[in-house]
């Protein structure tokens, strides 16, 4: 995109998540919703974004080490990427079935952990790409477009 | 009177405010700056909260309103008030004593507003049932949060109940009743004693309804003061009637929880600003689930606590709560006695929208406000990022977002201008100057006798 000096304009933003830290799982999706909201992007795809970021979020916290969030946002679309370093995804076509869970029973307990996490980030994006490596970690690219 | 498009009450006494910059601090939308050493609101931002009246320690906020004497224009003069107004009265006044002291004031009619509450209860609880009404349903209540809504969590304005708050109600349970004595409606004034700002705002600009039906405003406190100059201490004829229709559910209403036991398999009580905004970002990241209904309130102890009452809150909330236990329950106040066409009444309780009004937007040019975004960005990246307020704005973030806006400069940063100072960039005079110009020529001179010293600190 071109601002009025000729320079593309990107914002980017960087979070970092820590594994097994669900008190501060929400920080990186509450911070991109306040930029989007400053943007004036509609009401709907702000919730679209924010809850597919809060699952990837909660993805990292509930089952890898570590992991960080890039966002990229520029005038007709935003792009975040969340990888991790973490135990890795051995098949993802049975993650991305509903109701399909590996979360540990300490994780369910705190309500988390439903096997909803994947299907409802396709369902709220526009784009979705997930690579994994089994005992090295995940990354995940979701793409949504402005209107 | 007509409802103004933006009204606020909450006004900045000059000649009190020394420029503290706690106000600032306190706002939950950022609303407040310091210029040429004194708070400045942006009235587009704010929402009528309070929380600056409440935390400046000078009480230079003021709060406007309409002179008691213009009752006197009307044959029917009608006094509306929350219940709460009945808790700031010393223990030795009963409510009997109170009812005829606001008669000597000047009012021909005493009506407290949460009545015929069961009218509001049944009014909600059928939006309730609407399966496409979006859950949680947040009521409307608290003005303050309304507000907060339509301009910080703009996408959370369709979960507002579109039902009106009891001011309403009893407004117009008033009208009608004295339409049955036999009052022409032009000869009814209706006024109304206020607990916070954001009713004031309410009533002279309703959202999602054009014009108030209300004629003026009074300040509860002022009102307090009015009472207690001619209350009796003996005491004073039955008037008892005039609380036939007040239950037991509409004393407590206006208090915490007062609504959210009657609605919903499952609700939640927020009370205090603050604790709202977290929840409402929570809320906002459907990261809340199941929940049908949420009483969300300004005030910590909701009205009780609201900044127009002279009484301690917490002692308020404990004398209602005697006060409910003498009354019935809504449910057994007859019709008969409430007397008027109940399905108009309840008719009259409807809202028929609510809009999302953004305030946190950089422009409506996509492009033009990613650009100013970035900037903002790369600003705050040379900003010390301690947050002190001495620029004049509440944090390092807002000063950066003002800066790209043009309304602020880089040389608002006192730190920044430090060192530029060590890099000979500016001279020490320069810098001082700067300052000067934000915070006022002589506010940095040692003088015990200037404004915020003597017997005005914390």
């Amino acid at each position: 995109m071109e601002g009025v000096w000729g320079r593309l304009f990107i914002l980017k933003l960087i979070f970092s998540i820590q594994g097994g830290d669900f008190t501060h799982a929400g920080h990186p999706s509450s911070e991109v919703k306040k930029v989007l909201k400053q943007l004036d992007i509609d009401g709907k795809t702000i919730k679209n974004i924010v809850i597919a970021l809060y699952e990837a979020e909660v993805n990292v916290v509930a089952h890898a080490w570590r992991g960080t969030v890039d966002v990229e946002i520029d005038e007709s679309k935003i792009t975040i990427l969340v990888s991790d370093e973490g135990p890795g995804i051995p098949d993802i076509e049975q993650a991305m079935q509903a109701g399909f869970s590996t979360a540990s029973k300490q994780v369910r307990e705190m309500g988390f952990g439903a096997g909803m996490g994947l299907p409802n980030m396709k369902k709220n994006t526009d784009e979705l790409y997930i690579e994994s490596e089994v005992g090295k970690g995940t990354t995940v690219k979701m793409v949504n477009n402005f209107s | 009177m007509s409802g103004l498009p933006n009204y606020h009450a909450l006004k900045v006494d000059a000649a009190k405010c020394i420029g503290c910059t706690h106000c600032m601090k306190a706002c939950p939308t950022e609303a407040i700056r310091v210029i040429d050493g004194l708070a400045v609101i942006d009235h587009e931002r704010c929402v009528d909260c309070g929380q600056c009246h409440r935390s400046c320690p000078t009480q230079a906020f003021y709060v406007e309103q309409d002179d008691l004497t213009k009752i006197r224009a009307f044959k029917y003069r009608v006094i509306l008030f929350p219940s709460i107004m009945i808790g700031q009265f010393p223990e030795k006044y009963n409510e009997t004593q109170i009812y005829s002291g606001l008669k000597k004031v000047g009012f021909t009619h005493v009506f407290e507003v949460e009545q015929p509450i069961q009218l509001l209860l049944d009014s909600v609880n059928e939006y309730l049932r609407n399966e496409e009404n979006p859950k949680p349903a947040i009521s409307t209540y608290c003005p303050a949060i309304v507000r907060l809504i339509q301009g910080r969590y703009p996408s959370l304005t369709e979960n507002l109940i579109l039902r009106k708050a009891p001011h309403d109600l009893a407004a117009h349970f008033a009208i009608e009743r004295l339409l049955l004595e036999g009052a022409q409606r032009e000869e009814i004034g209706l006024f109304y004693a206020t607990p916070c700002i954001a009713k004031i705002a309410s009533v002279k600009s309703p959202v999602g309804e054009r014009e108030s039906i209300v004629d003026g405003i009074v300040n509860m406190n002022h009102l307090y003061n009015e009472v207690m100059k001619v209350i009796s201490e003996v005491e004073a004829e039955d008037n008892s009637e005039q609380r036939q229709n007040l239950s037991e559910e509409g004393i407590l209403w206006s208090q915490t929880r007062g609504e959210s036991g009657h609605f919903g398999s499952r609700s939640i009580a927020i009370d205090g600003i603050h604790n709202v905004v977290r929840f409402l970002e929570r809320l906002e990241n459907d990261q809340v689930k199941g929940v049908d209904f949420l009483e969300l309130r300004a005030c910590d102890q909701s009205c009780a606590g609201g900044i127009l009452l002279t009484g301690n809150r917490f002692l308020t909330v404990e004398k209602l709560e005697r006060r409910a236990k003498r009354y019935p329950s809504a449910k057994d106040i007859s019709e008969s006695t409430i007397r008027v066409d109940i399905e108009e009444l309840k008719q009259k309780l409807v809202i028929d929208s609510i809009s999302p009004k953004p305030l946190f937007i950089f422009g409506k040019d996509r492009v033009k406000a990613m650009e100013k975004m970035t900037r903002a960005q790369r600003i705050v990246c040379s900003l010390p990022g301690i947050d002190c307020g001495a620029c004049g704005a509440p944090n390092c973030h807002a000063l950066a977002e003002d800066m790209v806006n043009g309304k602020a400069k880089m040389s608002d940063c006192i730190f920044l201008q430090q060192m530029w100072e060590d890099e000979g960039k500016i001279t020490a005079r320069k810098a001082l100057q700067n300052v000067q110009k934000k915070w006022g020529k002589d506010r940095f001179k040692a003088d015990c006798n200037k404004r915020g010293r003597r017997n005005e600190g914390f």
